[in-house]
C-alpha cells in the first residue's frame, strides 16, 4: 500500500516551518506509524536530505516519549494506542497522513515534531510527590487498602505523561495530566496527609507554566492512550477548592510562582547550563 | 591487576550490617559540600539522585530523553520480587538468595545477592509509602504472584506495568529534590566521557542534544546507572536509545568490563514479522503463571491450532521439566524454544515461534480472572498482531531482553576506578549467567536507594578532593576527544546509514554470540564484526550538523561504541568454554542438551582491561566462592 505523510518540518523555534509532502510504500500493513518514518528517513538519508525528527524510545506504548497529530488526532485514530504502536493496518491505501506536533504554548516546539515538555516535569516537581524520605517507611501492610481503592488509585496512576491531553484540548489545558496525578496519590491513605498542599501547588505551577483552564469539553480522555477518566479532573478541582478554603491564609503565596524557573521556561530557549 | 571484592568475610547475613558500620560518615554539615553526579535516570538513577540529594548531597542527574520519567524501566511489565513471605508459602530471605545464585548458575558474587535479597524487603515498604499502587487483595493486603525459577509466590506488582508504577515513584522523589534544590536535572543531555584526574572519577563530558553544546560537569564521584547494552543485537526489547556510550567511554578510561557474554534472551516476545521492525515487544513473563506452552508433535504440522488435537501437541516444558513446567527459568524457556523450532515444528509464518495457550486457564478460571490479570498484556498482542489472544493462543519467540554483564564492581559498587560507582543493570554483580523474573527492579532500586547511599558517603569521606579546573590537561584532552568523534562521524559523508550498519552488525551478534554459540562461530563474527567496522569508518553517512538537533549523529556515536563491544562480548564468549545459564557453548552440553558448566576451570567473573584500538583486551579473574549455596548442576526437573 501506498501512503503520503504531509509532515511538519520546522528546523528550530527561530525559523517558521512549512509541511512537506513525502509519498512512502508501505511494506506491510503491521508496519507501525514510526516504522513507517523510519523507512522515510532512512530514504532521506540517502537522497541527502535531512531525516524528520521525532522523539520516541520504549515503543511499547508506556515510556511516552513519543507522540504527534495525525490528521488533526492525538496519536492517531486507534482508540488507546500511542504513535509506535499504531500499525499502518488502520490507514487506506492512497491515503494522505497530516503528522504535525503537539501545538500549546506551554509545549514550545524543539525540532520538527518534537516539542519541550519540560513543564509536566516542573507540575510533579511542585507537589505530585509523597514527601517520604528513604528509609522511612512503614511495613507495606501497615496501610491495608481494599482492592477497589488500590485499582482506582492504579487507573490514575497509568498517565504516561506523552502531554496527548494538552494537544487535543482546545484550551491546551494540563488538567488531565495534572488530576491523574492528584487523584492518584489522594485517592491512597499514605497521600492523604499533603492533599491540600499538593493540589495547591500543582494548579499553581500549571497555571503559571501557560496551560489553558479546563472547559469539560472531553477530547483528552478520548485521545488519551490509557484511557484516564475525566473524573480525575473533577478530583484535582475538588481538592483544588476544599484546599483554597482550608489554606486561605497562603492562597496569596501559593498562586504565584513560587520559583524562578516555573516562569522562565515558557520564554526561555533551551540552556546547556540548567 | 589483582580484583579485591571487597566482600565482607564472616557471618554472610551480618555482611551488610558491619560493612555500614565500617563505613566512615559524612558530617550531616559537610554533606552539602560534595557535588556528585548520577548518570541516568531510571530506577538505579533516579533513586539514587533522590536518596543522595534527601541526604543533603549536591546532585546532578543527566539522562539523555526528555525527561527522568522516561528512563527504559518503565518498561517492565511483571514485577518485582521481595522475601516477604506475606503468602506463608515458605520463602525467607535466604531462599530468596539461594534461587538467585542458582538461577544465575553460580556465577554471581554470594555477598551481593545476599545483600540484595536483604534490600528486598525494604524496597516494597519504601515504593509502598511513596504511593505506588501494587495489586492489592479484597481485604487490602499486598498481593503476590509467581515467576519463573522459584516455586514461592514473592512477586509485588502493579498490574502489567511494576516498572512504570515503580519508576514513577523514583521520579517523583527526585522531583521532590529538585524542587527542594538538591538535585539539578540535565535532560537531553547525553555523557560522552568521563573525566579521570589522578587516578579518580572526577566529571563527565556531556553533549546537549538540542544545541549540541558540549559541556563538562565535575564532582567528587561519579555513578553511572546507564542500564545495559542489548541494544549491540539491533532488535531487542530495549528502548531504541538504551545504549552502552557510557559505560563504554568509562571502560575505555580504565573501568574493567566483566562477563560482557551474559545476556538473557527472554523466552516469551512477540515474533520477528518483517525487514523494517525496529525493535521486539514483550510479553511479560508472568503470562507463563497461566499460559502453556506448546508445539505441534510432528515438523511442519501448518494445521491452525485449534485444529491439532491434544494428542498432537507437545506441552515440552511440562514433559521435559515436570516440577517448573512451564516456569523453568528464562534461559532454560527460550533455549528449549529454539530447539523446538530448529526441528521444524515452530509455528506462524516464519516457523520461529511457539504457542502461549490460555484456553484450560479460561475453562478453569473463567475469562474474567483472566482480564483481571491480563487485561493490558493482551491488549497490547492484539493491537500489534491483530489476533485476540482470549480465542487464539499467542504466538511467541525469544528475544534479547537484558544484560547481565557490565562494569565489574566491588561490594561497595565502586569499579576498578575510584570514586565510578556503577549501580542496576550497567553493573555487572548480582545476577551470574542468568537473570530470574522480576529480580532487575529490585537490583535497580536495592543499589539506588540502599546501597550505593552509604557507599559513596564513605569514598568522600575517606579521600580529599581539589577543585577541579576547565584548564587541566585531563579535561582538555576528553573535551578534544570527544569533538574529535563527532566531528569525525559527520566528515566521512558515505553511502550507508547508520541504522544499516546496526541491522548489519545486530545480526551478526545475534546469529553467532546468541542463543547458542561455538567456538567457530565466535571466530568468524570477530571477523565479521571488524570488516564491518573497517566499513563503517570510511562508508557511514551521518547527514546534518554537530551544533544542532541530530538524532542520526546520535546514533553514530552509540553504534560506534557497539562495534567495539561486540567484539569485546565474542572474545569473552570464545575464553568461556563452558555454558552457563544464558551464555550457551554448543561444545558444552549434558547428553540431555543442558548447559554443561566447568566449576573447575571457569568459576570466575571475568573482567576485561581496555588496551587501545587494534589490541587485544587483558583479561583479570576474580575468582568466585561458594560458602553458602554448593554449585551443582540446575535442575528444574
Amino acid at each position: 500500500m501506498k501512503v503520503t505523510l504531509k509532515i511538519w518540518r520546522q528546523k528550530n523555534r527561530k525559523e517558521a516551518g512549512k509541511f512537506v509532502s513525502y509519498p512512502i510504500e508501505v511494506a506491510s500493513v503491521e508496519m507501525s506509524m514510526l516504522e513507517c518514518i523510519d523507512v522515510l528517513n532512512e530514504q532521506l538519508i540517502e537522497r541527502g536530505e535531512e531525516p524528520v525528527s521525532f522523539e520516541h524510545d520504549c515503543r511499547e506504548g508506556i515510556c511516552g516519549s513519543c507522540g504527534f497529530m495525525i490528521n488533526g488526532v492525538a496519536h492517531g485514530p486507534q482508540r488507546a494506542t500511542t504513535v509506535c504502536q499504531l500499525t499502518m493496518r488502520h490507514f487506506k491505501d492512497g491515503q494522505e497522513l497530516v503528522l504535525e506536533p503537539w501545538r500549546a504554548s506551554a509545549f514550545p516546539i524543539i525540532k520538527d515534531l518534537i516539542v519541550d515538555r519540560r513543564s509536566f516535569d516542573r507540575i510533579i516537581a511542585s507537589g505530585g510527590y509523597i514527601s517520604v524520605s528513604t528509609g522511612n517507611a512503614v511495613d507495606g501492610n501497615s496501610h491495608l487498602i481494599g482492592k477497589e481503592t488500590a485499582d482506582r488509585a492504579m487507573d490514575a496512576a497509568a498517565c504516561i505523561g506523552c502531554g496527548a491531553c494538552v494537544a487535543a484540548c482546545p484550551n491546551a489545558s494540563s488538567a488531565l495530566f495534572t488530576g491523574a496525578k492528584i487523584s492518584h496519590l489522594g485517592i491512597l491513605p499514605q497521600g492523604k496527609p499533603e492533599r491540600d498542599k499538593r493540589a495547591l501547588g500543582m494548579v499553581a505551577q500549571m497555571n503559571a507554566e501557560g496551560f489553558g483552564s479546563c472547559t469539560n469539553i472531553g477530547e483528552c480522555t478520548g485521545v488519551c492512550p490509557k484511557e484516564i477518566q475525566l473524573e480525575v479532573i473533577a478530583v484535582m478541582n475538588r481538592d483544588y477548592l476544599r484546599s483554597s478554603v482550608n489554606r486561605r491564609d497562603e492562597l496569596g503565596t501559593t498562586i504565584t510562582p513560587f520559583t524562578e524557573w516555573s516562569t522562565g521556561a515558557k520564554y526561555g530557549t533551551p540552556n546547556v547550563q540548567e | 591487576m589483582i580484583l579485591d571484592s571487597k566482600a565482607p568475610t564472616g557471618p554472610i547475613d551480618q555482611a551488610w550490617e558491619q560493612a555500614r558500620f565500617d563505613f566512615k560518615l559524612v558530617n550531616p554539615a559537610n554533606k552539602r559540600k560534595h557535588s556528585i553526579i548520577v548518570v541516568g535516570s531510571g530506577l538505579a538513577g533516579a533513586s539514587a539522585s533522590a536518596t543522595l540529594g534527601e541526604l543533603g548531597y549536591r546532585v546532578q542527574c543527566f539522562c539523555f530523553q526528555d525527561s527522568p520519567r522516561r528512563a527504559h524501566s518503565i518498561a517492565a511489565q511483571g514485577g518485582i520480587n521481595a522475601a516477604k513471605n506475606y503468602q506463608n508459602d515458605g520463602d525467607s530471605v535466604y531462599r530468596l538468595f539461594y534461587d538467585t545464585v542458582k538461577g544465575g548458575d553460580f556465577r554471581a558474587r554470594e555477598a551481593n545477592v545476599y545483600r540484595l535479597a536483604q534490600m528486598s524487603v525494604n524496597i516494597i515498604d519504601q515504593c509502598v509509602a511513596q504511593g505506588v499502587p501494587f495489586a492489592r487483595e479484597y481485604g487490602g493486603a499486598l498481593t503476590n504472584r509467581s515467576f519463573g525459577g522459584a516455586q514461592v509466590s514473592r512477586t509485588f506488582y502493579a498490574r502489567g506495568q511494576t516498572g512504570q508504577q515503580l519508576l514513577l515513584g523514583a521520579y517523583q522523589a527526585l522531583e521532590r529534590q529538585i524542587h527542594a534544590g538538591t538535585v539539578t536535572m540535565h535532560p537531553r543531555t547525553e555523557m560522552l566521557d568521563l573525566i579521570v584526574i589522578d587516578g579518580k572519577a572526577r566529571g563527565i563530558v556531556a553533549r546537549h542534544l538540542v544545541t549540541g553544546v558540549i559541556t563538562t560537569h565535575f564532582a567528587d564521584a561519579v555513578i553511572l546507572g546507564t542500564g545495559g547494552y542489548g541494544n549491540v543485537y539491533y532488535l531487542s526489547t530495549n528502548a531504541k536509545g538504551s545504549n552502552v556510550t557510557a559505560i563504554w567511554r568509562a571502560h575505555k578510561r580504565g573501568a574493567l568490563f566483566a562477563n560482557p557474554c551474559y545476556t538473557q534472551i527472554h523466552p516469551t516476545c512477540i515474533p520477528v514479522s518483517g525487514d523494517y521492525q525496529s525493535k521486539l515487544t514483550l510479553m511479560s513473563e508472568s503470562l507463563r503463571n497461566d499460559g502453556r506452552i506448546w508445539v505441534p508433535l510432528k515438523a511442519g504440522d501448518k494445521r491452525s491450532p485449534d485444529q491439532i488435537p491434544e494428542a498432537e501437541r507437545d506441552y515440552y516444558l511440562e514433559r521435559r521439566y515436570p516440577s517448573f513446567g512451564n516456569l523453568v527459568p528464562r534461559d532454560v524457556a527460550s533455549r528449549n524454544a529454539k530447539a523446538v523450532c530448529d526441528e521444524g515444528r515452530g509455528v506462524g509464518e516464519t516457523g520461529l515461534g511457539v504457542y502461549l495457550d490460555f484456553t484450560d486457564a479460561i475453562r478453569r478460571l473463567g475469562e474474567k480472572t483472566i482480564r483481571d490479570r491480563y487485561d493490558n498484556l493482551f491488549d497490547m498482542y492484539q493491537r500489534i498482531t491483530d489476533e485476540n489472544p482470549y480465542k487464539v493462543p499467542m504466538r511467541i519467540y525469544p528475544a534479547i531482553h537484558y544484560t547481565m554483564g557490565g562494569l565489574w564492581v566491588d561490594y561497595n559498587l565502586q569499579s576498578t576506578i575510584p570514586g565510578l560507582f556503577v549501580i542496576g543493570e550497567a553493573n555487572f554483580s548480582d545476577h551470574g549467567a542468568n537473570r530470574l523474573g522480576a529480580s532487575a527492579l529490585m537490583q535497580g532500586l536495592s543499589d539506588g536507594y540502599f546501597v550505593v547511599p552509604y557507599t559513596v558517603g564513605n569514598y568522600l569521606a575517606t579521600n580529599k578532593f581539589s577543585a577541579v579546573l576547565d584548564t587541566a590537561p585531563e579535561v582538555k584532552q576528553a573535551v578534544a576527544c570527544v569533538k574529535q568523534t563527532i566531528e569525525l562521524l559527520l566528515s566521512i559523508k558515505g553511502k550507508r546509514t547508520v541504522d544499516s550498519f546496526h541491522r548489519e552488525l545486530g545480526k551478526i551478534v545475534w546469529d553467532y554470540c546468541g542463543m547458542s554459540r561455538t567456538a567457530a562461530g565466535l571466530e568468524s563474527a570477530i571477523g565479521q564484526i571488524r570488516a564491518l567496522q573497517e566499513e563503517y569508518w570510511k562508508n557511514v553517512n551521518v547527514p546534518g550538523s554537530g551544533d544542532d538537533l541530530n538524532q542520526s549523529l546520535e546514533k553514530a556515536g552509540r553504534v560506534a561504541d557497539f562495534f567495539e563491544l561486540a567484539e569485546l562480548m565474542c572474545i569473552d564468549a570464545l575464553n568461556r568454554n563452558e555454558s552457563c545459564g544464558g551464555h550457551f557453548r554448543e561444545e558444552y552440553q549434558t547428553p540431555e542438551g543442558e548447559a554443561q558448566r566447568d566449576d573447575e576451570h571457569y568459576s570466575y567473573v571475568a573482567a576485561w582491561d581496555y588496551r587501545g584500538p587494534g589490541n587485544p583486551p587483558t583479561l583479570t579473574k576474580e575468582p568466585l566462592e561458594f560458602h553458602y549455596v554448593h554449585p551443582s548442576q540446575r535442575s528444574y526437573k
